[in-house]
């Protein structure tokens, strides 16, 4: 075969510039390696993860997993990596409402409206997050009164400056023998869904909409012969109550969780609301009127034709204001929140594994971006139009 | 197009080929590395040496005369990249016109002087605690002075070379008098607290194992910032607050509204010997580090202060001659002028000028910290 010929033939070209660009990689990363192999070797340090089985000796304010100072590094890690997964995960759900509230209000006809969303959005996406962390911790949470002197909201909810004391529910004896007619009910939603599919299969005129009212009645049924046999209810509201120096029951919130989670919502559900806002004036002015024309309200026009068409183009942009959330939790640190990124460094502090622990953060956030994109490109695809 | 094709793809493979002439000696022989360093970030001293070992210098037949190439390092740029605290009053920080001040800080103006017979010739880096380590075996900073506590996982661990104390602290916790009555109240009285701590100290660490001791409950609010600790515990956020009593004293009276509202308890929670570092490998470096320390408690036990250092130049004393350098060649053996005691005393002072000079303002006594005469821990080993 003639040489000139193959240089000028494109496919090989392109076939060498893979090759080449898979060299250059590899040689740098080997590169990389040996580099930090010889240095480490050079000051009598070595590589590994075996510290991941030692004691780690620290304390850690706040865990949903069981945890003591003489369980192991990893453990300790773990509980850090849960502490992340948990603000971020209630910040997500929250943000979204948050931001889509907002972001219908910034398209408000009420002018004190719009201009408070406005506002908000202007104020909260213009200053950096830490600072307004700083702010909400040492600015507003840590100037709430003493346990004492607690503000008491209805419900009660207290607001202390030690954490946000909420009335929460606890299951009672009875909760165990409820479970079982929740799962029924539950279960009868869908049965109902089925057999009312079935039926309008079958039949030639369109079924009465009160049968929908099946969905409500079965399951309120099924319950009420729950509360005959089990008269006992299965939750009880569980109010948090002042003993001694704290408050005792209901649910906490500590104030480093609290000014983290309030932080990350506003911050993140003022970007959301400039993309609702966006998606929602991306929609054709046409649709709107074409809707209005065949006599659609306005709740209507929004649920049925605005918003399945603004979702399309919303959908992506807020996938990466929930990584971004997820990400910005890092900043935990400077208010004390024990999260991933606070206890691996202490991890790497009380170790040395510089690398380790680098590459084990690098990891876990990875992971927690790549599964929430996982999600939201499924759900993406779903709402996706299908063009044919 | 594909014209442009051909001479990107040479490029790539001369890159890969130069890359590849790099890599490989790195793997197959190791006693001849050439290891590339980063010793400066920024100043105009900025630059990327590569120091290597093995080739002409004798260091690969005799291996205890290890190193050497961090002092060399440090004499070629004129300058010692010093490792400090930068907001802890009395140790580490910088006033409000620039100006570093502190007890650490001052010792690393000790090695600037005794290498070059100026005070100033420091660049100072401001590290958290987290990151300090970090910069010392990553070379980014030449000696740490940042008040860390000598322990056996940063010796070995690490692979730190520690000095001598400079300071003899101990960790101590602070709290509220409304809670604790007065100082002579046990860690029990603590139950249920709230304990604001700094994280990647040792100070975590002995407050889970001296809690867990003693059996009291107890949570912590860890804070990467100590200042961020002290204004958590300031607004209320805990009950108490745990650190070395130094930085307890000197940080309460700068930083709490009113420092008389609290106490800080006689429990003595753990030793913790604060001493300069430097990274292990070269033990040239580490014995200028060593010397200059022992020099400074040497000439305070001698009585030799930065006012009256010249009479002593006229001395009789052996001693005193070979500690100021006129007679023998004890500089020399560590590549110094032989005078660099005398400069360092000059322009810095002796152990005790340096801890009056930062920290009588904050009542803190000498107690361990005297020399070893007045019933302290102080003492420098002969330099003959």
């Amino acid at each position: 075969m003639n040489i000139s010929a193959l240089w000028r033939d494109i496919r090989f070209l392109k076939i060498l510039a893979q090759i080449a660009f898979i060299i250059v990689l590899a040689l740098a990363a080997s590169y990389l390696y040996f580099n930090v192999t010889t240095n480490l070797a050079r000051q009598g340090l070595t590589m590994g993860y075996g510290f991941m089985r030692n004691p780690a000796s620290f304390d850690i304010g706040e865990s949903y997993i069981p945890y003591q100072p003489s369980d192991s590094y990893g453990r300790a890690l773990l509980v850090g990596l849960v502490n992340t997964l948990v603000v971020s995960a209630l910040g997500i759900v929250l943000t979204t409402v948050v931001g889509v509230l907002a972001g219908v209000a910034r398209l408000s006809s009420n002018w004190l409206i719009n201009r408070f969303a406005a506002a908000y959005v202007g104020l909260i996406r213009n200053t950096p997050l830490l600072l307004q962390l700083m702010f909400w911790y040492f600015g507003v949470i840590l100037q709430l009164p003493g346990v004492r002197q607690a503000i008491e909201l209805p419900g009660p909810i207290f607001l202390t400056q030690r954490g946000i004391y909420l009335t929460w529910a606890e299951g009672t004896a009875a909760f165990p023998a409820w479970r079982v007619y929740i799962l029924i009910a539950f279960i009868s939603i869908f049965v109902i869904w089925f057999a009312l599919r079935s039926a309008r299969k079958r039949a030639t005129l369109p079924l009465s909409p009160w049968w929908n009212l099946a969905y409500l009645l079965i399951p309120m049924l099924i319950i009420g012969i729950g509360a005959l046999i089990q008269p006992e209810p299965p939750l009880r509201p569980f109010r948090p109550e002042l003993t001694g120096l704290n408050f005792r029951g209901g649910l906490r919130l500590t104030p480093e969780f609290a000014a983290l989670l309030f932080g990350l919502v506003t911050y993140t559900g003022a970007f959301i609301a400039e993309i609702v806002r966006a998606g929602i004036q991306a929609v054709a002015r046409g649709q709107v009127e074409a809707a209005r024309s065949l006599g659609l309200t306005t709740g209507q026009t929004l649920r049925l034709i605005v918003f399945p068409q603004a979702l399309r183009i919303m959908i992506p942009p807020v996938t990466s204001q929930y990584l971004n959330l997820a990400k910005n939790s890092s900043l935990a640190i400077a208010i004390g929140y024990p999260d991933l990124f606070s206890i691996a460094g202490t991890t790497h502090n009380q170790t040395g594994a510089a690398i380790e622990i680098i590459t084990i953060m690098m990891l876990s956030y990875l992971s927690i971006s790549l599964f929430t994109s996982l999600l939201m490109n499924i759900y993406n695809k779903r709402v996706q139009l299908v063009e044919r | 197009m594909r014209k442009l094709l051909f001479p990107v793809f040479s490029l790539l493979v001369l890159a890969s080929l130069v890359l590849a002439a790099c890599g490989t000696p790195a793997a197959g022989t190791p006693v001849t590395v050439e290891v590339t360093r980063i010793v400066t970030a920024e100043g105009p001293a900025t630059g990327v040496e590569t120091p290597t070992t093995g080739g002409e210098t004798p260091a690969a037949t005799a291996a205890p005369v290890a190193g050497g190439e961090r002092l060399q390092a440090v004499l070629d740029r004129g300058q010692v990249i010093c490792g400090v605290h930068g907001t802890f009053q009395g140790f580490g920080f910088v006033e409000s016109d620039g100006s570093w001040t502190g007890f650490d800080v001052d010792f690393c103006r000790a090695w600037a002087a005794a290498l070059f017979n100026d005070a100033n010739a420091v660049e100072f880096r401001g590290l958290s605690a987290q990151e300090r380590f970090t910069a010392l075996q990553s070379g980014e900073v030449d000696v740490l002075a940042r008040n860390s506590t000598w322990t056996w996982a940063r010796d070995v661990e690490l692979g730190l070379t520690f000095g001598p104390v400079t300071f003899y602290d101990g960790q101590a916790i602070m709290a509220r008098r409304d809670i604790v009555s007065d100082a002579s109240a046990g860690l029990d009285a603590l139950e249920g607290a709230n304990v604001c701590v700094q994280s990647g100290t040792t100070t975590e660490l002995n407050l889970a194992d001296q809690f867990r001791a003693a059996g009291v409950n107890y949570t912590p609010v860890v804070f990467e910032d100590q200042n961020a600790a002290f204004q958590a515990y300031d607004e209320g956020r805990c009950d108490a607050i745990t650190s070395d009593r130094s930085q307890l004293a000197t940080q309460g009276q700068a930083v709490l509204q009113n420092y008389a509202d609290h106490v800080i308890l006689d429990v003595v929670m753990s030793k913790e010997p604060l001493a300069p570092a430097v990274a292990q490998g070269d033990d040239k470096w580490a014995d200028v580090i060593h010397w200059v320390v022992y020099g400074m408690i040497q000439a305070e036990e001698l009585g030799i202060t930065s006012e009256n250092v010249d009479e002593f130049l006229t001395s009789e004393d052996p001693v005193i001659r070979r500690l100021l350098g006129v007679e023998g060649e004890l500089g020399a053996m560590l590549g110094l002028s032989n005078d660099f005691i005398y400069r360092v005393i000059k322009l810095v002072g002796n152990y005790g000028e340096v801890y009056d000079r930062n920290l009588s303002t904050f009542n803190l006594a000498r107690g361990q910290n005297e020399l070893w005469t007045n019933g302290g821990l102080m003492y420098a080993p002969p330099f003959r």
